[in-house]
Parts: C-alpha cells; sequence; structure tokens
C-alpha cells in the first residue's frame, strides 16, 4: 500500500492484495471487471499455494500487460495462440501449474481453433475466458461475442447477425466435446457473482492439479469505456441484458 | 557410430532423438510424411512428446511454449506450412528461444506441388516473418549431412538462442542413403536455460515476452538481435568447396542442387573444363566472404538453384562486380540433369 | 469505535466508484483529493457505518481497498 495508516489495536486485516500480484498498477481502464477477474486468479493460486509452480500465458488485448501484475513465471503469446502455447509449456513440464488468461477477441475469434483442439484434447490447462463482447484494446470493435443491435466501431448502426453473425457461444460449443472436464459461465457484477466466480476459478485449478484435464471458466466481463457507460451501468447491463444471450452456470462438469 | 541405410526423413527424425529432442509438433503435410511418421512410433518410446497439432499455426505455438519451458524442441513442415508457422517464428526470433524447424521445400507458390524446389530460401534467410531477425538455415545436400546438421541445428540454436532451420526438399527427404548417426547426447551436455519457465521457486520469476511498448525498450530487444546475428555471422559460416583451386567457372548451389553440381564439376572436368563449387552449407550466415575470395580468381560465378533465382542475389552481392554472375534455374518441381547444367557451363568455358 | 476500517490505495484507485455502489451501509464517497494520475478517489465518508464486510474491496476492479474488521472479544480458553 503506498500509504501507510494506523490501524487502532483490536483490529485484523481481512482483505488484503493477494500475495500472487505483484506490486504493479494495473492497466485496465477504471471500472472494468478485468481487474476482479484478475484478482480472482491471484486469490486462488495463494489458497491453492502453487505461485512458485505456475505458469501464466498472458493474451494480446486488454490484459496484455498481465505478466506485470503476477509474480509467477509467465509467457506471452501471440493473439489467439495461448492455449496451443499452453499445451507445449505443459506437455514439456506437466509438474508445472499452467493457465491462460484470454479476452474474447483472443479466445474466440483469432484463437478459436487453438481453443477448441485444447478442449478437445482435454489438454490439462486452467483457461479464464474474460468476455466482454468487444475488442477493447483496439478501439471497441465488434467481436464475434458482440450482442445483437449493440453498437461497436465497425457495427456503427448495431450488430445486423444476417450481415455480422450471431453472438458466438464459445462455451456452449465447447460443453459439447467429450474432451474438457469443466466448462462454466460466470460474472462479477456483484458480490455474491464474485465469490461464485471466485469458486469456479478455483475448481478450474483443483481440476487441474488433479489431473481432470481441460477446464474453461468463461467470466463475463465489463468494458465501460467502449460500452460508452459508466462503471455501474456497465455492470448493471451484464446483469440486465448480457446474461440472456449468455446465462450463467456450469455447462459441462465432470466432477 | 552405427551407420544405418535411412531415408532422409527418417534420418533426420533420428538425429533428432539422440539430439535430445524432447517434444515434437507437427502437422501432416507432404513430402516429410515420414518424418512425421517415425516420430509418432520412436519419440514416446524414448521418454519424448510426439503430439499432431491441429494446424501449423498451432504446431509452431506449442513449440514456442515447449522452448519456453526450456527442453530441446522441434517441428517440421513443408513449403505452404512454414508459411503459416512464419508468425510464430517471428515470436520465437524475439522471445529468444531455441528450437529447431524442418522444411522439406516443395513447389510452389500457392499449393504448387511436392516436387524438389529451392524458391523458400528467401523466406528462410531473410527472416520470414515481421520484424528484424534471421534463422540460422542449414542446407544439407546428402542424408548424413542432414543427420550431422541436426545435432549442429540443436547445437547453435541454444548457443545464440536463436531458432534454426534444416531447409532441404523432397529429394533428401525421400532418399536412401547410408547414415552415420550420431551418438545419442548426454543429458549434461545440453545447455541449462535459467531463463525459462519452470516455476519461480528459489529465483526471480522469468518472463518470455516478445513484448516492448516503448520504442527505447524494444530498440534493446532488437539491439540484442542484431548483436546476436554479428557474432554468428563472425563464426558459424559453413560452406564446402570442391575443386576451386584453378578453376575458372565456379558453380554456386547448395542442397538438391549442389549435390547434382558435384557430378556437372565431374562431368566439365572430363571435357577439360576448369569448373569448381561452392556449396553453402550455411545458408545464412551466408558464406559472402568465400565467393567474394574465389570472385577474385575466376571469371564467372554461375550460380544454380530451383528457383527463379533466390540465392542468386547473395551471390551477386558476395560477388559485386568482381566476375560475371550469370544463373541456371529450373521452376515447379522440375530437377535439372547434370547434363544440362554441364550445357551452361560450357557457355562460359572452354 | 466502527467495527471495520477501509484503507484506500489512492494510488491505485481510479475512482471508477464501483465501491461506493456496492457498499451496503453508505460508507465510502468521493474525497476531494485527485491522485498523480488524476483520479478522483474514494474515502471513507462515513466511518462509523463500517461492518468491516469487505464487499467494497471484493468489487474493486484495482485491489486498492484493504479492510480490518475489530476482532471479537475473546474468552479465555
Amino acid at each position: 500500500m503506498s500509504v501507510e495508516v494506523a490501524i487502532p489495536e483490536g483490529y485484523v486485516k481481512i482483505f488484503s492484495k493477494p500475495r500472487a500480484l505483484s506490486d504493479a498498477k494495473y492497466t485496465y481502464c477504471p471500472g472494468c471487471h478485468h481487474g476482479i477477474i484478475t484478482r480472482l486468479v491471484a486469490e486462488a493460486i495463494d489458497e491453492l499455494g502453487i505461485l512458485e509452480r505456475t505458469v501464466g500465458i498472458a493474451p494480446v488485448g486488454c490484459a496484455v500487460f498481465l505478466d506485470r501484475f503476477f509474480n509467477c513465471d509467465f509467457v506471452q503469446a501471440a493473439h489467439g495462440r495461448a492455449c496451443a502455447v499452453a499445451t507445449g509449456i505443459k506437455r514439456a513440464r506437466p509438474d508445472l501449474v499452467v493457465f491462460t488468461y484470454q479476452g474474447d477477441g483472443d479466445l474466440a475469434a483469432i484463437g478459436t481453433a487453438e481453443t477448441i483442439h485444447a478442449a478437445n484434447r482435454g489438454e490439462n490447462i486452467t483457461v479464464i475466458f474474460v468476455n466482454n463482447g468487444i475488442y477493447g484494446m483496439t478501439g471497441g470493435e465488434m467481436a464475434p461475442t458482440t450482442l445483437p443491435g449493440q453498437r461497436t466501431t465497425t457495427t456503427p448502426l448495431g450488430r445486423e447477425p444476417r450481415l455480422h453473425g450471431f453472438p458466438l457461444k464459445i462455451s456452449e460449443m465447447l460443453a459439447q466435446l467429450d474432451g474438457p472436464a469443466y466448462i462454466t459461465r460466470q460474472a462479477v457484477f456483484d458480490y455474491k457473482h464474485i465469490v461464485r466466480a471466485k469458486q469456479a476459478i478455483l475448481k478450474a485449478f483443483r481440476n487441474q492439479l488433479e489431473g481432470k484435464g481441460f477446464s474453461l471458466v468463461e467470466i463475463l466481463s465489463t468494458c465501460p469505456t467502449n460500452w460508452r457507460m459508466s462503471p455501474a451501468d456497465a455492470g448493471r447491463w451484464v446483469a440486465e441484458e448480457v446474461v440472456k444471450t449468455y446465462p450463467l452456470g456450469d455447462l459441462k462438469d465432470v466432477g | 557410430m552405427s551407420r544405418v541405410l535411412m531415408r532422409g526423413n527418417e534420418a533426420i527424425a533420428e538425429a533428432a532423438i539422440r539430439s535430445g529432442l524432447k517434444c515434437y509438433f507437427c502437422y501432416p503435410i507432404t513430402p516429410q510424411g515420414e518424418l512425421v511418421e517415425y516420430m509418432a512410433k520412436e519419440l514416446p518410446k524414448r521418454g519424448g512428446v510426439f503430439l499432431q497439432a491441429e494446424s501449423e499455426v498451432a504446431a509452431i505455438n506449442m513449440v514456442y511454449g515447449a522452448a519456453a519451458a526450456g527442453v530441446r524442441t522441434m517441428t517440421s513442415s513443408s513449403s505452404p506450412g512454414i508459411s503459416l508457422k512464419q508468425e510464430g517464428i517471428s515470436y520465437i526470433a524475439m522471445a529468444r528461444l531455441p528450437c529447431v524447424i524442418v522444411n522439406m521445400m516443395r513447389g510452389g507458390p500457392g499449393l504448387g506441388n511436392i516436387a524438389p524446389a529451392q524458391g523458400d530460401y528467401f523466406q528462410a534467410t531473410k527472416g520470414g516473418g515481421h520484424g528484424d531477425y534471421h534463422l540460422i538455415v542449414l542446407a544439407p545436400s546428402t542424408v548424413p549431412e542432414a543427420a550431422e546438421l541436426v545435432r549442429l541445428a540443436f547445437e547453435l540454436s541454444d548457443k545464440y538462442r536463436v531458432p534454426a532451420m534444416i531447409l532441404a526438399d523432397g529429394m533428401i527427404g525421400q532418399m536412401m542413403e547410408p547414415v552415420e548417426l550420431p551418438e545419442p547426447v548426454d543429458p549434461k551436455d545440453i545447455p541449462e536455460r535459467p531463463w525459462a519457465v519452470t516455476g519461480a521457486k528459489g529465483r526471480p520469476r522469468n518472463v518470455i515476452s516478445s513484448f516492448d511498448l516503448e520504442p527505447e525498450g524494444l530498440r534493446e530487444m532488437n539491439l540484442v538481435l542484431q548483436d546476436t546475428y554479428r557474432e554468428i555471422e563472425r563464426s558459424e559460416v559453413r560452406w564446402e568447396e570442391v575443386e576451386t583451386e584453378d578453376a575458372e567457372i565456379l558453380l554456386v548451389a547448395y542442397g538438391t542442387m549442389g549435390r547434382i553440381a558435384k557430378t556437372v564439376v565431374r562431368l566439365a572436368r572430363e571435357e577439360g573444363l576448369k569448373t569448381g563449387l561452392l556449396r553453402p552449407i550455411t545458408l545464412w550466415p551466408f558464406p559472402y566472404e568465400p565467393i567474394r575470395k574465389l570472385a577474385e580468381r575466376v571469371k564467372t560465378v554461375l550460380t544454380v538453384e530451383l528457383s527463379a533465382g533466390q540465392m542468386w542475389e547473395d551471390v551477386r552481392l558476395a560477388v559485386e562486380g568482381r566476375a560475371e554472375t550469370p544463373f541456371y534455374g529450373e521452376l515447379g518441381g522440375v530437377v535439372p540433369s547434370p547434363k544440362r547444367i554441364l550445357e551452361e557451363v560450357r557457355k562460359y568455358v572452354g | 469505535m466502527p467495527k471495520g476500517i477501509v484503507v484506500v490505495d489512492k494510488e491505485r484507485c481510479k475512482g471508477c466508484g464501483l465501491c461506493i455502489e456496492a457498499c451496503p451501509f453508505g460508507v465510502l464517497g468521493f474525497s476531494s483529493e485527485y491522485n498523480s494520475s488524476g483520479y478522483q478517489v474514494v474515502y471513507m465518508e462515513h466511518p462509523d457505518k463500517c461492518t468491516g464486510c469487505a464487499i467494497c474491496a471484493n468489487v474493486c476492479p484495482d485491489v486498492a481497498l484493504e479492510v480490518y474488521r475489530q476482532e471479537p472479544a475473546k474468552e479465555a480458553a
């Protein structure tokens, strides 16, 4: 913490930055849910005591600086290739805990093939899939996950499915495969959902430790900047609108 | 040393396994199918990982991951597949990860055909993907040399943290010749990789990246690369000379054409034509200096390639007007006979 | 004494206001202070109302909040 505050006697610290996170400030925009999701991953690493054997794979997109935020080994992957890179690391050193952290442009557009085939092989890795329905870093372009009617910089009149396709439901697609162990969709727009998302992330890492295979946690996120909403309105938009297209809950769980 | 009759593709695979290959990732393509199949059969038995990826793009990124994790790793393909790998190779080059890439060239552009060709010379030696980088490019002209160069590729790649490529074609890949396979490498002789991502236990964390948003930082990363390339250019140029002492005409040819050019030299000498050959073994770093020295003594430097004249550009850069520099090439997978090339030689000497 | 104390890392705070919105007791508000990045940072506007539930810290996207809670009085074992 950059401020020293005298805490009176008789108080205990019940919440602070996880050990797995570095002191580097996030580069996410104000109010972006990425920050919560990044922290939840760090908390899961702390709770499982795996920091010293974890390797993260950073994507291309808003989480491109992810390696700076963590205290573990990291690899920066090409756009969409994180699951292939993770496969290479995990196959070379199965004792490592390997996770990818990817946005919807990275995972559901340019990296669709790498994602599906890693899932289908049941690669024993953990995938954190942050879905905010837009390309944040490049300036708010349409993503495969963009909602019908949603205005983006490349769909200025709103996404018209007959012209631009329909929202791509990656988790539903992956859940059809025999390979994955665990596919779930979560959100972090309020405390209750944050707690659930945390449990899902923990489970996705635990599955890897237990050798159960491919686990993917999709988390509905916000992009207040490119949605042109306040952070609070963006959260409400997820809770009220986005979940209609992307319902929350487990899509596959082999237990 | 064990001497066995082997196909080029299989000899490359076996030499790689004996060089401590731990992880091999591939996607099927002709004419290197035997390499993939040999790996599938042998590598898992010998403690390695064989994985058939969903695409060339995925395969090279698996190589990126395995190399980042600090093991000897390799992929192989042929021309169109190598084009797909270029994105990953560019990342690997900037992230300074050692690995070996085999390109059994075929006729191009586009889908082309599966016959021997050398049209990927530019792609292999000038970077291939985006940005300022090089691969160490080794071009065998026989099966035993292919086995030998695979070992060298792993060693040089480890030494400089620069990806290395074996550049050959279906002729080398599919012919059978007696090979002396290298002895299995002692794991202790494989250089340590303190930079690898192996879990940050008892050491500061490692980050493998090709990325720096700050121009000054990215320039630094580039300068480190360029310094490494200059060192490789100073230390690792390899070539073979055949009957160059009194030559009036010098052939320059590599790989399959280097092999054919050797026969041309013999036939030409039988006719009393003073003909020599310089066969580059490293295409990058290119033997500019040896060619320049010979160009001072000969009248003609004739480049012979299975392309429209790609290496020819480097030969002309080396000669710089010291001799005439004609070119003879074939395209589309057509392989010229020694007699056909001899006709070219006769145009300039005798 | 309040049951909880929220400590704001003013340099991490980006003034997004999600904590203000999430606090069930209206403890937090925007201060008049701006940090070096130009963000208006949050502070405990009504510290007496804090129960130390840490919902604010959980919803904070920038891990800018630390939460302390009063220890329950321990009975001698």
